[in-house]
């Protein structure tokens, strides 16, 4: 650490000023001269033919400006919307990609897709005119749970995909795995419900298309957490307007969770429709249609089989999943269960055969994609589930019998049997690490005294891991992926010695702005104030990836890095002439050059005024202080943890309380401790959410989504939580230059199983997330009855 | 939002003036306006009672609390007089929805709504409050007849609603996680003409656990309710509790009332 703000230091958010001060410029905030209004009318229905759309009256209505289906898309030349990463089923053949047009041709497969956008002068008046507009529907019976899915019978989401099968995808050895299933002493088996999850970030998803006749531009701003793959795939995929034609500006942009990845169809439209109507036309979501049209998380159906000597050792692990996709293929969705699932299924331990088979299926609900953490978080939720329950069948602690099968901390880089290569870490401190934090030795007698006050008391443990820094290009090319996952950086220096960075990372909560900030003042010395993140402008920002996956600070953060390197070598050279020394007797050090075995020395402020002034310069290098790069990262990074959750159930009403939790999590080289555990409180909240509040209902006749408003969707709030313990362990991450992890989902990957298997302890019994009241009050009473 | 007429009368004769079949009163809004922006609901004329004077007063003499109309959650629950008079009542106000609602949202219009799930309905029917409208006086076991429906006619507006005092009171709620609304709320109160318990957000409307009452009549005490079932044939069930759930919840709640009264 070199100063109070430079790397490991606690520096306030810079961002934070204007977020906090209602200064932040969301989409929303955003006009643009003559604006028009667009509203979508979406489907009431489930599953139905569309026979006939008459929008004559709606069009004669006050204020309208046009109104458009999906016949004038299809009849413009715009394709559907894609999804991004082939995966081949276990036959050979690749996944079913169905059409997916941004605009519902003759058939609606979900409730809220679109069927028509009106453009006004208001939107109320486009909302108006969208109730004139007559749909004439023949309704078909919807299917909505992924088990259904495969049942014969079942309704038939598109006609191109039978048994509503996209894949059917297998990893592992399965001939190993069967042979440790036959040698294995014990064998322990449970059936989980991974609980469909409704993203719910702050901000709603919006848009606005905006043309500009004279330079023939589209320039879309859009609540994206990468701008430049929505300008790729709008312009090489969808055929929207040619790259350098299209500007996307995902401006400050209030929480994504994975749903402000994707490509969708909103956005799609708007930037399509603002040249078909030479002026601008934004749409911004109401909370309704986020419930039904973001991309939801999760929603994985699987049954697991873990078999182990006598001793407790792993010896296989047998994991089917049939994964809900929903109605159509969103732009990531079919990897999340897939290459973010399958792959983490080592977890934390040594279990040599891994066998996974995955049925992705469609479904008529809304589509499935990444949400904070994509496929890591049902990995760990499978592994952690089925290792507590199997502590328990054996009546072994589930402690002893992680630190039986953790992976030693001198056993890396470790291949697993599911083609990760962890590169570092220490799983035993972590775990021992939680369990101080959580006071392990004083649990028999809390619980004790639980019991002696009528209530049950639980404890329970998530030892995590999960896959971040996403990823390799020539590692994620190969399994699939239609895109490289480098990231790029521009350390542009101004003359007066103040930088402006361009990253393609984009923060929308993450606090990149000052972390990133962090790195620059670190290393170059310069004053934090002084140094502004820009992102989120592929007018500015020369290209980049964009943020998920736990990626900025490794990809991105590195790219920084390779820049700055970058500037230190050019810096050298003028430092050099400025100083009249040689370039390699130049030592550098947080922004100042000197000569060594000298007191000379000059400040990264002279010399990056000396490059913009070239007056006495080094005749034969190029003038200015402004560098790019691109950093492809090598591998995944691998944090791990254990969290530790303690619980108090009431069994007269079924409430349970989370008592207490301890987190060690093990990051990496840490940049700012204070949005490290921020991040770590918000990922926590949200797997308590899931594991005990948050649940996607669909009613299974009609497909109308139940728990689509907050009256019905219970979001976690404050007093759900105690306050959290919290420490992490450091070890370096040996694959890129600043040695960090990422941290951004760890929690919402860790605390689900932590949480369930505290109130499964707590019970006697296994049930399913979310762990609402009433269920957990059926399962007391089951065990009560039971003893009786 | 549909066009509607906007008036904001200075009297209740005025307000009554104004009612038509199209029309709707604004109190506090918390329910009517959710509805009006979803386009569920069109009125032709929005009667706002929020500048009548007088009607949000709160009085309390030795016997009744008296509570005007448009008395939003936030100043009844802040009330020292309300507190020292019935405590279970500023109790029930401040557990209602949250800080936004309460400073918002208003008893009568809570009471007139009659939200099968909403709060002050048990209490209305727990204390055996007198409700007042510009025209007459109506028993609290008259007002509430079903899902949303209550004796108020067509031309009449509720004013206040007198709350006898009783020698002992509690509420206590099951709250939706989620919509912090009553799963079952049960009103609990010892008074003069004997104990009442009225239940909310099990049922279609808020209504008298006479079983509860009986065995509370003859003792005033948690213990006096084991046993004691309520049916579970007639109420709610939904996402977040069966109907076999919520009547397991009623006996819970309403034990935890009597505790809380001192039984």
């Amino acid at each position: 650490m070199s100063s109070e703000t430079g790397i490991g230091a606690s520096v306030r958010r810079k961002e934070d000023k204007r977020f906090l001060t209602g200064k932040g410029r969301y989409l929303d905030d955003i006009n643009r001269p003559g604006q028009a209004y667009g509203v979508f009318l979406r489907s009431p229905h489930a599953f139905a033919k569309i026979k006939s759309i008459d929008i004559a009256e709606a069009s004669k209505a006050p204020g309208v400006v046009a109104i458009y289906t999906g016949s004038d898309l299809a009849d413009d030349g715009v394709g559907g919307l894609i999804c991004g990463w082939g995966i081949t089923s276990k036959d050979g053949e690749p996944h079913k990609a169905p059409a997916h047009p941004a605009i519902a041709v003759d058939t609606v497969r979900h409730v809220g897709d679109q069927v028509a956008f009106v453009i006004a002068d208001s939107v109320a008046q486009a909302k108006d005119a969208a109730e004139l507009i007559e749909v004439d529907y023949d309704e078909l019976t919807p299917v909505v749970s992924g088990a259904d899915a495969l049942a014969s019978g079942a309704a038939q989401v598109h006609d191109d995909v039978p048994g509503n099968l996209c894949y059917d995808w297998e990893l592992g050895d399965e001939a190993a795995v069967d042979a440790a299933f036959s040698s294995a002493a014990h064998v322990t088996k449970l059936d989980i419900y991974n609980n469909r999850l409704v993203p719910n970030a702050m901000e709603p998803r919006a848009a606005i298309g905006d043309f500009d006749a004279g330079t023939d531009e589209i320039i879309l701003y859009t609540t994206s957490q990468n701008p430049h793959v929505a300008r790729l795939v709008l312009s090489a995929f969808v055929g929207i307007a040619p790259e350098h034609k299209l500007r996307v500006i995902a401006p400050d942009v209030g929480g994504g969770f994975g749903s402000k990845i994707f490509i969708y169809a909103e956005e799609t439209v708007c930037a399509w429709a603002a040249r078909k109507i030479n002026r601008a036309v934004k749409w911004t979501a109401e909370r309704s249609e986020s419930f039904l049209t973001d991309a939801h998380g999760r929603d994985h159906h699987t049954t697991a089989e873990l078999a182990m000597d006598a001793n407790g050792k792993f010896l296989g692990l047998r994991v089917n999943t049939i994964a809900n996709m929903g109605a159509y293929l969103s732009t990531f969705a079919t990897s999340v269960p897939s290459y973010l699932y399958a792959t983490l299924l080592a977890g934390q331990y040594t279990t040599p055969a891994i066998y996974a088979n995955v049925k992705a299926v469609f479904t008529n609900t809304a589509p499935v994609d990444a949400y904070r953490g994509a496929g890591r978080p049902e990995a760990t939720y499978v592994i952690e589930r089925i290792v507590e329950r199997a502590a328990r069948d054996l009546g072994m602690s589930p402690v002893e019998l992680r630190k039986r099968n953790f992976i030693a901390p001198d056993a890396y880089p470790y291949e697993t049997p599911v083609i990760m290569t962890y590169d570092s870490g220490n799983y035993p401190l972590n775990m021992d690490t939680a369990l101080k934090l959580i006071d392990y030795d004083g649990y028999a007698a809390r619980k004790a005294d639980s019991e002696s006050r009528g209530k049950k008391r639980g404890i329970g443990f998530s030892s995590f891991i999960e896959a971040c820094g996403i990823a390799p290009s020539a590692a994620v090319g190969s399994l699939g992926a239609g895109v490289g996952l480098w990231e790029s950086a521009q350390v542009r220096f101004n003359p007066t010695g103040s930088v402006t960075v361009f990253t393609g990372s984009h923060s929308h909560g993450q606090g990149h702005e000052t972390t990133f900030a962090q790195l620059i003042t670190e290393h170059l010395g310069v004053p934090i104030e002084n140094v502004e993140i820009s992102h989120g402008d592929t007018g500015k920002v020369p290209f980049g990836m964009g943020t998920y996956g736990s990626r900025s600070l490794a990809v991105g953060g590195s790219a920084i890095m390779r820049a700055v390197d970058k500037i230190v070598e050019k810096g050298k050279k003028v430092a050099a002439h400025l100083m009249e020394a040689s370039v390699e007797d130049i030592e550098h050090a947080h922004g100042v050059f000197k000569v060594a075995g000298t007191d000379k020395q000059v400040t990264m402020a002279e010399v990056a005024f000396a490059a913009y002034v070239p007056h006495n310069y080094p005749p034969d290098l190029e003038p200015g202080m402004d560098e790019t790069a691109f950093y492809d990262p090598t591998n995944f990074t691998f944090p791990a943890g254990t969290h530790i959750a303690e619980v108090e159930i009431d069994p007269d009403t079924g409430v349970v309380e989370v008592l207490d939790w301890a987190a060690s999590d093990d990051f990496g080289n840490v940049i700012n401790p204070m949005i490290v555990e921020g991040q770590i409180h918000g990922g926590v909240a949200q797997g308590i959410g899931q594991a005990l509040l948050e649940n996607a209902v669909y009613d299974t006749e009609t497909g109308q989504l139940l728990s689509g408003s907050y009256m019905d969707y219970t979001m976690p709030r404050a007093d759900d939580f105690p306050s959290l313990k919290i420490e992490t362990t450091n070890t370096p991450c040996p694959g890129n230059p600043l040695g960090v992890k990422g941290c951004g989902e760890a929690g919402a990957i860790a605390a689900p199983a932590a949480l369930m298997n505290a109130i499964t302890d707590a019970l006697g019994v296994e049930i399913d997330m979310p762990a609402t009241r009433e269920k957990v009050w059926h399962a007391a009473q089951s065990v009560q009855q039971a003893a009786e | 939002m549909y066009d509607f007429n906007y008036h904001r009368p200075g009297s209740v004769d005025e307000a009554v003036g104004l009612i038509n079949e199209d029309a709707k009163i604004l109190a506090g809004g918390q329910s009517l306006l959710p509805t009006m922006k979803l386009r569920l609901a069109q009125p032709s004329d929005v009667i706002d009672l929020g500048a009548i004077p007088g009607l949000s007063d709160i009085s309390v003499d030795g016997s009744s609390v008296t509570i005007g109309a448009t008395a939003t959650h936030a100043s009844v629950a802040a009330s020292g007089a309300v507190a020292g008079a019935i405590p279970a009542l500023a109790d029930l106000a401040s557990g209602i929805g949250d800080t936004q609602v309460r400073n918002v949202g208003t008893m009568g219009g809570s009471v007139a709504n009659a939200d099968p799930a909403a709060d002050y309905p048990a209490a209305v029917v727990g204390l055996g409050a007198t409700v007042h409208t510009n025209s007459r006086s109506i028993a609290a076991d008259d007002f509430f007849t079903g899902i949303f429906e209550t004796a108020l006619e067509e031309n009449e507006i509720l004013t206040k609603v007198s709350f006898p005092v009783p020698e002992a009171a509690a509420y206590v709620k099951f709250a939706n996680p989620a919509s912090r609304y009553a799963i079952v709320g049960v009103f609990v109160a010892k008074t003069a003409d004997g104990v009442r318990v009225a239940v909310t957000g099990a049922g279609g409307s808020v209504f008298r656990a006479s079983a509860m009452e009986a065995a509370l009549n003859a003792n005033f005490s948690a213990s006096a309710l084991d046993g004691i079932a309520v049916a579970s044939d007639d109420l709610n069930s939904d996402l977040h509790a069966s109907a076999e759930y919520r009547a397991h919840l009623v006996a819970v709640m309403a034990k935890r009332a009597v505790q809380a009264a001192g039984g």
